[in-house]
């Protein structure tokens, strides 16, 4: 479905389908969404058909948000991800990752910020959590907070997450870095380069 | 013909664009609120039709009943709870005669993700005897809003499309046509039409009866429903409805023998294309991403006729959101194996207050003043204040529909308790508070109001309210509360003492009396200070 260098091999339309189905988790302010619209914009971008699905409505921060995105070759019926299909679990949050176990299928991969938000009485103790994660088939747990900070700023957390999810995409690194630019330019080229490096952090910690 | 990326509430937006709309009206309520939303950005950006806040759906309603009676097409927007609100003037306008197409857009809300209740607005578009149109993409999102008009014009009655969640919440690939003029100013030629005097309304009730059978062949006719063969010799047909068409075809494929199909997205039920499938099968399972109104129609009475099956007969769910995994149990495929859930209890995580939320400040202030009062009523409203419902603050008692909270604290003044507190937000209390604080004025009911004034629709993503915040005084006082029984207090950390002296004072005396907590939803007061400085927002930043 991939090449080497993680482009899509265009000429395989007649072969079986390419799909991506991913599943986004996190907590309301993470930027679950964002992560969301970055590697949507750069699947359009590249040619692929592309069904984003988010649910929000309370504008509150803090509760766990979920989203769903699938890229194709061909079209897409259904918006949601059914379960077992999902080829990437891509968690902001560590424990929002345990939630969608069932829809990750059995070959596919959770990508899980280690950075917990505990902001619920409750939270297990981290260990446990990360332990947790590890039990998947597949499982990439990547310390965003601290690739971010080295890149330059703690906002960047998302590119590096995106980072880290890219190997996994059909999609190659310059489509998704054409489109992190051209979502900072407004913001100047320092702001553009920041995202860039976190998110060079974040697929280099993130091959799998 | 141009593409864009839209959600369904996006893709409702451009469609009415494109077909000539004059002028659109809603209140926000997710997941309708894109739909202004779109329309008020692009009105910014290029002059196109505008979209309006206004005070409540039934307000929205009837401005846009008045640019339907000028000749002009007009859209009114809003989510499914909001048509009980809207429903006075929504019934009323299937008797009428516009003759500039009226299009209700309703979003229903499956799962009730941030609603109160997850009623079907198809049930009301029957009721009213109208058309509905229900798309299952992005794309027929924009095309049957598009073509929604010209029905209300060609039928002279109001269309609704009725949308639900997951459509109005997913982006994809949307194709656009090349757009419509608007409508002339026309006013109607005879105004008895719009005039529902007994007379005239029986006389408008019995002329929409009648056209009933036009409805009907229209829908039959219509190529938003249409059947698909599916393998020689099938014994199973499915029927889908809107999005769930999508659930259907994920599944299909794993099918040994396909189905026969047949989509509706257009309502009054096709009975013809219905009864034509049902006579070639020897059992139906009915899709539909909402009630079971497809399903009961098709069954009518025979409680215990299981070759019609769907919601009631426990092949999928009575309640919730339609999933393309509840549909494939339903179709009879084995669960596609995931990754076990790990042996780990995951706590949910639900929505809470914003840090520095003014809330907060105001309950901790309120239960300061209540000290002793643990069995007082706290009769709370819609907004972000009813999440104290929940732990930590455990403070309100009820959250029911709009404006409840005054005339529900009145109820229970007047059966006799006593401390009985309402609270309300500054929208919601614009929305449907007014009059119940005239009830209450009226009777001087021994109660307290207190109005949180976060400055915003904050819940729905931070619109402006109506009126500035300054206005609610001369409102609460133009109502007939007492000048000295009115209480506008700054809530503030540092004010948690002073606050509660004045809340405890006012619930302890007798009569009305209204506390107005002031200051700024800290989301918006985060963005107008960005306004302020001109820094670009980045809105994909925000999520919820
Ligand atoms: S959005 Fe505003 S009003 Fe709502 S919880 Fe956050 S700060 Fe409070």
């Amino acid at each position: 479905m991939a090449d080497a260098d993680g482009a899509l091999s265009h000429d395989s339309h007649a072969s079986a389908p390419m799909t991506c189905d991913i599943v986004l988790a996190g907590v309301g302010g993470q930027g679950v969404l964002s992560v969301s619209a970055v590697i949507a914009s750069a699947a359009l971008a590249h040619g692929l058909q592309v069904k984003q699905s988010e649910v929000h409505g309370m504008a509150q921060r803090g509760g766990a948000v979920s989203a769903n995105l699938r890229l194709s070759d061909r079209a897409i019926a259904s918006e949601l991800v059914p379960r077992g299909c999902a080829s990437l679990l891509l968690a902001m949050e560590p424990l929002e990752s345990l939630r969608y176990f069932p829809f990750l299928s059995p070959t596919g991969t959770v990508v899980a910020a280690t950075t917990p938000v505990e902001n619920i009485p409750d939270y297990p103790p981290l260990e446990s959590v990360l332990d947790a994660i590890r039990t998947a088939p597949h499982a990439v747990l990547v310390d965003a907070t601290r690739l971010a900070r080295e890149a330059g700023s703690m906002r960047a957390v998302n590119m590096v997450m995106v980072g880290a999810a890219s190997n996994l995409l059909p999609l190659g690194a310059d489509a998704l870095e054409h489109e992190i630019t051209r979502r900072f330019e407004r913001k100047g080229a320092a702001i553009v380069e920041q995202n860039l490096r976190a998110f060079r952090a974040g697929r280099t910690a993130g091959r799998p | 013909m141009s593409q864009h990326v839209l959600r369904g509430d996006e893709a409702v937006a451009l469609g009415a664009l494109d077909a000539g709309v004059t002028a659109a009206y809603a209140y926000p309520g997710t997941p309708s609120t894109g739909i202004v939303e779109a329309l008020q950005a692009r009105h910014a950006a290029n002059g196109s039709a505008p979209g309006f806040w206004t005070a409540n759906e039934k307000t929205a309603y009837e401005a846009a009943l008045g640019v339907s009676f000028v000749g002009r097409r007009a859209l009114v927007v809003m989510k499914h709870v909001g048509l009980n609100v809207a429903a006075d003037p929504f019934m009323n306008s299937a008797l009428v005669a516009p003759h500039g197409g009226l299009v209700l857009v309703v979003a229903d809300d499956p799962g009730m993700h941030s609603s109160q209740n997850e009623q079907d607005s198809r049930v009301l578009a029957d009721f009213a005897r109208i058309v509905c149109l229900e798309p299952a993409s992005q794309q027929e999102a924009y095309e049957m809003t598009r073509e929604a008009f010209d029905v209300s014009e060609r039928f002279r009655i109001p269309v609704m499309v009725r949308l639900v969640t997951r459509l109005a919440h997913t982006r994809s690939l949307v194709t656009t046509a090349p757009p419509r003029a608007a409508n002339a100013i026309r006013k109607p030629d005879d105004t008895m039409g719009w005039t529902l005097l007994p007379a005239n309304a029986r006389r408008q009730w019995r002329a929409l009866l009648e056209r009933q059978p036009d409805l009907r062949a229209w829908a039959e006719a219509s190529p938003w429903n249409h059947v698909d063969d599916g393998a020689p010799g099938a014994t199973l047909a499915v029927v889908t409805t809107g999005i769930a068409r999508n659930y259907f075809l994920e599944n299909v494929g794993d099918l040994a023998r396909r189905p026969l199909h047949l989509h509706i997205g257009a309502y009054p039920a096709p009975a013809e294309l219905i009864a034509g499938i049902r006579s070639r099968v020897s059992r139906v399972l009915v899709l539909e991403d909402g009630y079971p109104f497809l399903e009961r129609q098709l069954r009518g009475l025979g409680l215990r006729d299981h070759s019609v099956c769907g919601r009631e007969t426990g092949d999928l769910p009575p309640d919730g959101e339609l999933t393309p995994d509840l549909v494939r149990h339903a179709l009879g495929l084995p669960v596609r194996p995931g990754v076990p859930t790990p042996d780990l209890h995951v706590p949910s995580r639900p929505p809470q207050l914003c840090g520095g939320c003014p809330h907060a400040d105001s309950f901790q202030a309120l239960r300061l003043a209540l000290g002793e009062h643990a069995d007082a009523v706290i009769a709370s409203d819609i907004g972000c204040y009813s999440l104290a419902a929940l732990p930590p603050y455990s403070a309100v008692d009820s959250c029911v529909c709009m404006g409840a909270s005054i005339g529900m604290a009145k109820g229970a003044a007047d059966a006799g308790h006593r401390p009985a507190v309402a609270i309300i937000g500054d929208s919601t209390f614009l929305h449907s508070g007014m009059t119940p604080l005239l009830d209450a004025a009226a009777a001087n009911t021994s109660m307290t109001v207190v109005i949180l004034d976060n400055q915003a629709v904050a819940m729905t993503g931070g619109q402006s309210t109506l009126v500035p915040s300054s206005r609610l005084e001369q409102i609460v006082l133009g109502l007939g509360v007492q000048p000295e029984r009115l209480h506008v207090l700054d809530t503030h950390p540092t004010k948690h003492a002073a606050n509660a002296a004045v809340l405890r004072d006012a619930i302890a005396s007798d009569g009305l009396s209204v506390v107005i907590m002031v200051r700024e939803c800290v989301e918006t007061a985060r963005r107008h200070l960005q306004e302020r400085r001109h820094l670009p927002l980045v809105s994909e930043d925000v999520d919820g």
